[in-house]
C-alpha cells in the first residue's frame, strides 16, 4: 500500500530530521511557462531514474510558447510518479505540488489532496499576481490552504541571494529558482545530485556562468532543506524491484525514433524520414536528425504531403520511407496513403495523437485518430494499425509496424498519442543480438511468362507483389494510383477485375500475422473483461489492480494490433458475459469491436486532454462488476 | 551551425548514372502499352521527341525514373519503357525528391501540366525549384485542363471562356518561366511541342544539368484549346514572335533579324527594338549562365499570355549546389565521423542495473 506524505505529523522543529520510508511518490512542479517546470521535471525524473526508481511522467503544457506571463493559460506543469515498485501511470493526484506563482497554485490546488504537501515560490504572490488570477485575497494568507501541509518558500530571492557573489542581474539570476526547486526537492527525497549538475554544466557549456549560477541555485535549494528547520522530515523511496536487466528513462517520442534508427538497422535498408512539424510529433524529426550516421536522411518538407510524398518516393527507390505528424497532418496525407496502398509499398506513418477536431488542442493527448486511421480514404483502402501502450513500448511496436511493412510492402499506421510522445518511463534497453531480422530480398529476376516482369504477382502465402528497384536490368514497369490488372499490374478498367483486387488488397492485410492477445485474469474467475489500446494501458491496470485489491475479480486485455485485430480476440470476448472498453474518444474502438464481433460492449469514454486517472476506472469497473453501470 | 559546403558543383546532372555501351534506339524507350491521347495531341510529338533523344544519353535505361501527377501528360510513365510512377494529382516532384534523395545512381524525370505542377502542386514546384533536387522536370503547357475535360487553367489567358468560365475567366495567368526564376531556379527553359529540334536540345542540356531543370513545353490540345499556339507554327507570325535564346549571342528574331532585344532605361528591364534604330551593339548577349536571377526574369517577362513574344531556349542555366547531393554530404559525413552503434545509442549515458 502506499504511503501518502500528507500522513505526517506537522513538521517539528527537531535539527536532525526524520527519515520516513514510502514506496510511491508523485510530485507536481507547476509554474508560469517561462518558469521551466518542463526541465524541471525532467531532471528529477533523472534523478528518480539514475536512483533506480520505477517511474511514469505526464507533462502538461499550454500550446502557446509563452502564454502571458502569470496567467493561468500560461500555467506548465510536470507530474512523475516514481515507487519502489512497478508503477503503470503518472499518477492521479499529486502528494507534493510546488506552485511557483498564484497561477500554478490556482490551477492545480484542487488536485492536492487534503493532507497533502504545498511548497509555494511567495516571491510571486504580489497584489498585481494575485489579481491577474482573481484571488481578492492572498491565499497564503488567509486560512484558505489549513488542510496542507504548506511551505512557504521565498525562492526567487533566496535564489538571487545564493547568486550574488556571481555578479548576475536580478531577473537573470531568479531565473535559476526553478534549480532552487529542484535542489530542494532532491533534498527531501534524497536524490543523486551529480548527473544534474553535470547535466547543467553540458546544456550551458557556452554559457559557464549561467551554467555556474543553475548550479549554485540548486545546490542553494538542497542546503535550504538541510539547514532551515522548515523541514523535519525527509522521505526514501527505494529502488524499484524490477526485472533484471539494464535500464534507461526514455520518452515515447524518442523510443520511436530509436525503434526507426534499429529498424533500419535490422531491415539493412537505408531510412527516409520524409516529414513537417507538427506538435506532439516533432521530436521524433528531432531526435533522427541527430543519428545521420545510421543512415538516416531527415527531409523537412515544405509540407505534409510533401513529407509523405518523399518517403513514398523513397520507399519506391528502395530505402524504408517513414513520415510523422499528428491528426491533421494524417488528414493531409491520407491521398498519399491511398497511394501507397494501391501501389503497396512499404511506408510507415507514424500519428502521434492529440485533441482534435481540427487544430483541437495541440498540446493535450486524445485517441480519437482510430477511425481516421482505419478508414480515413477514399476507396477500400485497408491499412494496418498498431499502437504502442507506453513510452517504453513504442521501441517494440515500431520494429513490429517496419516488420508489417516489409513484409506485406503496405503502409501501416502507428497510433502513439500525446501523453506516450512526451511522457516517459524505464525502458529496459534491449540487446541488439535478441532484435528481430527484418531484412527482406528486393526482386531480381523476371517473374512473367517470355522474361517479362509482372509487378503485381503475389507471394502464395502473404500475398505480397515483389519489390522492384529502379536499378534492376529487366524488371523496368509502371506503377501508380489507377487500378491496375492482377499480375500484370497494367491499367485495367475491367469491372471484374476490380472487384478481385478490391478484395485482394483486403485479404493481403487481413492476412497478416499478429501475436494473439494475452488476457491478464489473475484469478480466473472474472466475468467482466476491460479492454483497451494505446495509452490506456496504464489506468486499466492500475484500475484493475485496485478493483482487485479491493477483492473483485477482473479480467483486462490490451491491442497492439487494432488491424488487423487478433485471431483469438473473438472466442475471448465471447468468454466473459461483460465486456468494458475505456476510450479517449467517443467510443471508437468499441465501434469497431461491436460491429466486427456483435458484442454488446460497454463503452466508457473521456476526451479531457488528460489519461484516466486509476481512480475513475476503478469506480467503472467496479460499478460494472456490482451489476450497476450499463452505460 | 554549418551547412557542408560542396562548393560549387563539379559533377553533371548524369554523372554516377550507370552506362550502357550498347547501342540504344528509340524503340527500346517505348513500353508495350498502347498510347492513348487524343488524336492530334501534343504530348504525342514530346513522347517521341523523348524517346528518340534518349538513347543519346547512353544511361542504363533501367536507371531512368519517369514520375507524374495527374492529367493527360501524367499517363507519360506508362509509355516509357522506364521505371515510372503514375503518382497523385500535384506530388510528383515530392516523390522525385524522395527518390533522388535516396538514389544518386537514376536519372529522375517529372511529367506535369499547367494544372498538376502550377495549381494543385504550385507549393511543391517551387519549393522543388528553391531547393534545386537534381530533377528534370517536363511541364506541359497547354493552357487548359484536359482530362476532366475543359476547364481553365492557371496559365489561361484572362477572359477565357470555358465549361466552368463561361463568362469568361477572371484570374490572372502565372507565366511558368517567371515563376521558376522567382524560386530561383537554376535551369529554365521554354520550348515547343512542334520544334523537335529545339525540344532535344533543350531537353540534352537539362538532362546535363545538376540541380532541377525546369522545361516548359507549349503543347496544343486539339480537343479543348485548339490552336493556343497556333500564331507560333504559322509561317508569316512565327518569325515575328518567337524570340529564339543561343547562350553568348546577341538576341536578334525576325525573319530578316531585323529585331533585337535592348535594355530599357526607362524600367530597368528588357524590350524589343527593331536593330535598325538602335545599332546592333545595343543588343544584348545572352548570357544563361548569370547568377543573379534578374537578368533571366526580365527575359520571361517579354512573354505575354497573348504570345507577341515569346522568348524560348535556355533562360538561365547555373550551377548551385543540389539539395540531394547536399542531403547525402550530411550522412556520409555524419558515418565517417560517428560509428553506427546501434548498443551504444541505445543504452545512451544514464542506465542503471537491476540485479537478481
Amino acid at each position: 500500500m502506499s504511503v501518502d506524505v500528507g500522513d505526517t505529523d506537522s513538521p517539528s522543529p527537531a535539527a536532525d530530521h526524520e527519515v520516513r520510508k514510502l514506496d510511491r511518490v508523485v510530485i507536481r512542479f507547476a509554474g508560469d511557462s517561462g518558469d521551466g517546470m518542463q526541465l524541471t521535471g525532467d531532471r528529477f525524473t533523472s534523478e528518480a531514474a539514475a536512483f533506480g526508481n520505477d517511474l511514469a511522467t505526464l507533462p502538461n503544457f499550454p500550446a502557446e510558447i509563452r502564454a502571458p506571463q502569470g496567467t493561468l493559460p500560461g500555467v506548465s506543469s510536470f507530474q512523475l510518479h516514481f515507487a519502489d515498485y512497478d508503477i503503470l501511470t503518472p499518477g492521479d493526484r499529486p502528494d507534493v505540488l510546488v506552485a511557483m506563482n498564484p497561477a500554478a497554485l490556482k490551477a492545480n490546488i484542487a488536485d492536492l489532496p487534503p493532507g497533502g504537501m504545498l511548497i509555494v515560490n511567495t516571491d510571486e504572490f504580489t497584489k498585481r499576481n494575485l489579481t491577474k488570477v482573481g484571488y481578492d485575497e492572498d491565499p497564503l494568507g488567509d486560512d484558505s490552504l489549513a488542510s496542507f501541509q504548506v511551505h512557504k518558500v521565498a525562492m526567487a530571492t533566496l535564489t538571487r541571494g545564493a547568486l550574488e557573489s556571481t555578479g548576475l542581474g536580478k531577473k537573470d539570476a531568479e531565473r535559476a529558482k526553478n534549480m532552487f526547486a529542484l535542489g530542494l526537492l532532491s533534498w527531501m527525497y534524497h536524490r543523486p545530485t551529480e548527473g544534474t549538475e553535470r547535466f547543467l554544466r553540458e546544456k550551458f557549456a557556452r554559457k559557464p556562468d549561467i551554467a555556474e549560477a543553475n548550479v549554485l541555485a540548486f545546490r542553494a535549494g538542497w542546503n535550504y532543506g538541510e539547514t532551515t528547520e522548515s523541514f523535519a522530515v525527509t522521505y526514501q523511496v527505494a529502488p524499484a524491484k524490477l526485472a533484471t536487466g539494464t535500464y534507461r528513462q526514455i520518452t515515447g517520442n524518442t523510443a520511436l525514433a530509436y525503434g526507426i534508427v534499429a529498424a533500419g538497422q535490422l531491415a539493412k535498408l537505408p531510412i527516409v524520414l520524409g516529414t513537417y512539424p507538427i506538435t506532439p510529433a516533432s521530436d521524433i524529426l528531432h531526435e533522427l536528425s541527430k543519428h545521420k550516421n545510421f543512415g538516416i536522411t531527415t527531409f523537412q518538407a515544405e509540407d505534409e504531403i510533401a513529407g509523405i510524398g518523399a518517403a513514398l518516393g523513397a520507399s519506391y527507390g528502395g530505402s524504408l520511407g517513414m513520415t510523422t505528424t499528428s491528426g491533421p497532418g494524417i488528414a493531409l496525407k491520407s491521398e498519399t496513403i491511398g497511394l501507397a496502398v494501391m501501389t503497396e509499398l512499404p511506408l510507415v506513418v507514424i500519428d502521434v495523437q492529440r485533441g482534435g477536431p481540427s487544430t483541437g488542442l495541440p498540446t493535450k493527448t486524445e485517441q480519437a485518430d482510430l477511425l481516421q486511421a482505419m478508414f480515413g480514404r477514399n476507396g477500400e483502402a485497408p491499412v494496418p494499425v498498431v499502437a504502442p501502450q507506453s513510452p517504453a513500448d513504442c521501441f517494440r511496436t515500431m520494429l513490429d509496424a517496419v516488420r508489417i511493412a516489409l513484409t506485406y510492402r503496405t503502409p501501416v499506421l502507428v497510433l502513439s498519442d500525446g501523453s506516450i510522445a512526451n511522457g516517459s518511463e524505464p525502458w529496459m534497453v534491449p540487446a541488439i543480438e535478441d532484435l528481430p531480422d527484418l531484412s527482406v530480398a528486393f526482386a531480381t529476376e523476371p517473374n512473367g511468362p517470355d522474361g517479362t516482369f509482372w509487378p503485381y504477382l503475389r507471394d502464395s502465402e502473404t500475398l505480397a507483389r515483389p519489390w522492384a528497384v529502379p536499378g534492376t536490368p529487366g524488371l523496368e514497369h509502371r506503377i501508380g494510383g489507377l487500378e491496375k490488372q492482377d499480375g500484370t499490374g497494367n491499367i485495367s478498367y475491367d469491372p471484374d477485375n476490380h472487384d478481385k483486387m478490391v478484395r485482394l488488397r483486403q485479404a493481403k492485410i487481413d492476412g497478416i500475422s499478429v501475436p494473439d492477445v494475452v488476457v491478464d485474469d489473475p484469478s480466473g474467475e472474472a466475468s467482466v473483461l476491460v479492454v483497451g489500446w494505446g495509452s490506456t494501458f496504464g489506468p486499466i491496470g492500475a484500475a484493475a489492480r485496485r478493483v482487485r485489491n479491493a477483492g473483485h475479480h477482473v479480467a483486462t486485455a490490451h491491442l497492439r494490433h487494432i488491424n488487423p485485430l487478433p485471431g483469438n480476440l473473438s472466442d475471448m470476448l465471447a468468454s466473459y458475459s461483460r465486456v468494458v472498453i475505456p476510450e479517449m474518444n467517443l467510443g471508437q474502438l468499441a465501434l469497431l469491436l461491436r460491429a466486427k464481433f456483435l458484442v454488446d460492449a460497454v463503452s466508457y469514454t473521456k476526451v479531457a486532454g488528460l489519461p484516466f486517472k486509476a481512480e475513475e476506472l476503478q469506480h467503472v469497473i467496479t460499478d460494472i462488476i456490482e451489476g450497476g453501470m450499463t452505460r | 551551425m554549418t551547412a557542408i559546403d560542396l562548393g560549387l558543383p563539379t559533377l553533371g546532372g548524369l554523372d554516377g548514372i550507370p552506362t550502357f555501351d550498347g547501342k540504344q534506339t528509340a524503340k527500346d524507350y517505348k513500353s508495350d502499352q498502347e498510347v492513348r491521347w487524343c488524336p492530334g495531341c501534343g504530348d504525342y510529338a514530346v513522347l517521341a521527341a523523348v524517346q528518340g533523344f534518349m538513347p543519346q544519353l547512353g544511361l542504363k535505361r533501367e536507371n531512368i525514373v519517369f514520375v507524374s501527377g495527374i492529367g493527360c501528360s501524367s499517363r507519360f510513365p506508362y509509355y516509357m519503357n522506364t521505371y515510372g510512377v503514375h503518382s497523385i494529382h500535384g506530388r510528383a516532384p515530392a516523390l522525385a525528391t524522395g527518390l533522388a534523395v535516396s538514389r544518386p545512381d537514376l536519372s529522375v524525370w517529372v511529367v506535369t501540366g499547367d494544372g498538376d505542377a502550377l495549381s494543385i502542386g504550385g507549393n511543391h514546384l517551387m519549393h522543388t525549384l528553391r531547393r534545386n533536387v537534381n530533377l528534370k522536370i517536363l511541364l506541359f503547357n497547354n493552357r487548359i485542363y484536359g482530362l476532366t475535360k475543359g476547364q481553365y487553367s492557371p496559365t489561361s489567358e484572362i477572359g477565357k471562356v470555358t465549361k466552368s468560365t463561361p463568362m469568361g475567366s477572371l484570374d490572372n495567368p502565372f507565366n511558368p518561366v517567371s515563376l521558376a526564376l522567382g524560386a530561383e531556379a537554376t535551369f529554365v527553359a521554354r520550348t515547343l511541342d512542334s520544334d523537335r529540334k529545339q525540344l532535344t536540345e533543350v531537353l540534352r542540356a537539362a538532362a546535363e544539368h545538376r540541380g532541377t531543370a525546369l522545361v516548359e513545353i507549349y503543347q496544343n490540345c486539339p480537343i479543348f484549346n485548339d490552336g493556343a499556339f497556333e500564331v507560333l507554327r504559322e509561317p508569316g507570325e512565327r518569325d515575328r514572335r518567337i524570340i529564339p535564346l543561343a547562350d553568348g549571342q546577341p538576341i536578334l528574331f525576325g525573319a530578316e533579324q531585323e529585331y533585337g532585344v535592348v535594355r530599357d532605361p526607362a524600367t530597368g528591364g528588357l524590350s524589343v527594338c527593331k536593330v535598325a534604330e538602335v545599332g546592333l551593339d545595343a543588343v544584348v548577349i545572352h548570357d544563361a549562365g548569370l547568377m543573379d536571377p534578374s537578368y533571366a526574369f526580365a527575359l520571361s517577362r517579354l512573354t505575354g499570355s497573348d504570345l507577341a513574344h515569346t522568348v524560348t531556349g535556355v533562360f538561365r542555366s547555373v550551377n548551385r549546389p543540389s539539395y540531394d547531393d547536399l542531403a547525402r554530404a550530411q550522412v556520409k559525413q555524419a558515418r565517417e565521423t560517428k560509428p553506427a552503434d546501434l548498443q551504444a545509442l541505445l543504452r545512451g549515458n544514464d542506465t542503471w542495473t537491476v540485479a537478481d
